[in-house]
């Protein structure tokens, strides 16, 4: 059977050679391969591109309106400021989202992060190195818990849902067990001085925000974790035939949910300098409402960095224009609402009309 | 001629049941070995014994003439056999090319792939060439797999196999949900992909379609090997007489094997 030796040595198809040259039993093996749509116009056609849009009008419409108090420095400063940690932990939930997960515990994770962090600085030195191992304590503790949601989920197969309703009750009742229920104040005064810098306009806390968005935007989408990510997804049965380590991409997922949450808590420390026990009820749920109105699928298998960004800039853009304008705060709350199930029946259509096909 | 793939005195119980009953099974390299048997014949549980999903309880798998186990279907890959599953296993947000090098990505050279960063452009143009050499009408990179007709659909799966597995090909009834100018086409993709010389074994309850693509026919009853065929002596009188035991005891073709 040498003759079979040949051809199955050519129909050996490796990463490497080049399957059209390697065949000669099809004539239409030279035909060219189809052009590639122009880049401009693949964007055109996702919904982060939609969303940029809104979020641009709104940005128009209330600089229009109050160019003396909406488009001004200060003000821009705010809303990055207000974002610049729910955007921290978006970044993570993108990632869980996109894998078809799901994680509401991070504002607890963030809050339990925070106390810790600040016990171990409270009675030490005030000094650059307490700063930095709380920093690295309050990411570690976030890092913990996520790995217990992580392996809760892929390897008891508890529902996300159900697995982190648990840790968002556990962890802030695990935070209050610390502080006895009070916030801790005497956070060291060496974190502050970071506030005092804006480079470029902007404080260091939304260019950490901004640090983290891009070095894991580019993960998500130019890496092979990444494509794993969207693999997972889109559909773990393949993913798991395909070879992919299929429970422990998951763990690390939300693993890395709960340290980016552990980064928010530490940005949160700094900012408001006391460990907010009780101001961080919301922040999963506007993470969540950000990272879907930004594009990513609740279904898995879709999903973009900068679209998530774009998301949760668009609820805090329209609460500060509602406050601007003196309109009534609470009816930005409606508007997203809407907003949110609009996007999320949009994209439960697109999918049933593509898979009618 | 020795067969590049070989089972010999298969056997698999789950319990009391006996699913299989040594079987045999051979299939030969560049042909369409079709495997054909009624519902609970034991059809499925031989295929996942062969790509590694299931372990067996005795027998031996030889694999161009030297024995083999199969720990997991990964080993088994590693080996050059896939399996085009029914369901098809495909990624339907993600686009062809992505489906295709799913778990086998190409990285980037140098420092970058050393990241983990992708070759994007190598994968969209290895898989690209991939399904015109094919014949495939998968034209559209960009679309998601799930917008794609049933065909093409197939044709994607079947292309993903065909880039990975030098030796066997398992394909699960490729063409069950399928309308009638698809089937073709998807036929025509088996048989091109036989004729590259890798073996493909065909999972069918269609009689005609097994008459039309396979070079070599097998029938499983009761968990045993009742009847092996060459493609063009049998007919559809005799394929069904094997499976449901009309024709017993059997005859036996040139090809050789057969029921004891």
């Amino acid at each position: 059977m040498s003759q079979l030796d040949e051809t199955g040595a050519t129909a050996a198809i490796t990463g490497k050679s080049n399957p059209a040259v390697s065949t000669g039993t099809d004539p239409t093996a030279a035909a060219v391969l189809p052009p590639r749509r122009p880049a401009w116009r693949r964007a055109v056609a996702t919904s982060p591109f939609y969303m940029g849009c809104v979020l641009l009008a709104m940005i128009v419409v209330f600089s229009i309106m109050k160019p003396d108090s909406f488009s001004t420095v200060a003000n821009v400063r705010n809303i990055t400021l207000d974002v610049a940690m729910l955007q921290v932990m978006a970044v993570g939930m993108t990632f869980v989202i996109v894998a078809g997960g799901f994680d509401i515990s991070i504002s607890s994770i963030l809050v339990f992060s925070g106390v810790v962090a600040a016990k171990f600085m409270e009675n030490r030195a005030d000094n650059w190195a307490t700063v930095i191992v709380g920093a690295i304590i309050c990411i570690l503790c976030g890092t913990a818990w996520g790995l217990f949601n992580g392996i809760c989920i892929a390897k008891l197969k508890v529902p996300p849902l159900i697995t982190t309703l648990g840790t968002l009750g556990a962890a802030l009742g695990a935070a209050q067990l610390i502080t006895a229920g009070s916030d801790v104040r005497t956070v060291p005064q060496t974190m502050f001085v970071i506030t005092r810098y804006r480079p470029f306009g902007l404080s260091w806390l939304v260019w950490i925000a901004i640090f983290v968005t891009i070095v894991f935007g580019l993960i998500l989408a130019f890496t092979r974790y990444g494509r794993h990510t969207y693999l997972i997804g889109s559909n773990i049965e393949s993913a798991r035939r395909a070879g992919i380590r299929v429970d422990r991409h998951v763990i690390s997922l939300y693993a890395l949910n709960g340290s980016l949450a552990g980064v928010a808590g530490m940005v949160s420390l700094t900012r408001f300098s006391t460990t907010t026990i009780s101001g961080h009820s919301q922040d999963a749920l506007q993470v969540i409402t950000g990272v879907v109105l930004g594009g990513t699928s609740v279904f898995g298998g879709i999903g973009t960095m900068l679209g998530t960004a774009i998301g949760i800039l668009i609820p805090a853009v329209l609460t500060n224009g509602f406050v601007v304008l003196n309109f009534q705060p609470f009816g930005q709350q409606i508007v997203i609402g809407g907003v949110l199930i609009g996007a999320v029946y949009i994209d439960q259509l697109r999918r049933r009309r593509r898979d009618r096909i | 001629m020795t067969a590049l793939l070989e089972a010999i005195g298969i056997c698999k119980s789950y319990g009391h049941v006996e699913v299989l009953r040594e079987v045999d099974f051979s299939v030969n390299a560049g042909e369409v070995t079709a495997l054909i048997g009624d519902n609970g014949a034991g059809k499925s549980t031989l295929v996942k014994i062969l790509s590694g999903t299931i372990s067996l309880d005795s027998g031996t798998i030889m694999l161009d003439g030297k024995p083999i186990t199969m720990s997991s279907p990964t080993a088994a890959r590693d080996l050059g056999i896939e399996t085009v599953y029914q369901d098809l296993a495909l990624a339907p947000e993600l686009g062809p090319a992505e489906n295709t090098f799913a778990g086998r990505e190409i990285l980037k050279h140098g420092f970058l792939g050393m990241l983990g960063v992708l070759d994007k452009k190598a994968m969209r143009q290895q898989a690209g060439e991939a399904f015109t050499s094919m014949g495939t009408d998968v034209k559209d990179l960009d679309a998601p797999v799930g917008a794609l007709s049933g065909g093409q659909k197939q044709s994607v799966a079947i292309c993903r196999s065909v880039m990975w597995a030098d030796k066997v090909i398992f394909m699960d009834e490729p063409t069950a949900a399928l309308g009638v100018r698809q089937t073709g086409k998807v036929l025509e993709l088996v048989r091109r992909v036989a004729d590259r010389g890798v073996a493909v074994v065909l999972i069918s309850h269609n009689m005609p379609e097994v008459l039309e693509v396979a070079d070599s026919i097998q029938v499983l009853r009761l968990g045993k090997r009742v009847a092996e065929y060459r493609g063009a002596d049998a007919t559809v009188e005799m394929l069904v007489g094997a499976m449901t035991g009309a024709l017993d005891p059997v005859t036996k073709t040139a090809a050789g094997g057969g029921a004891p």
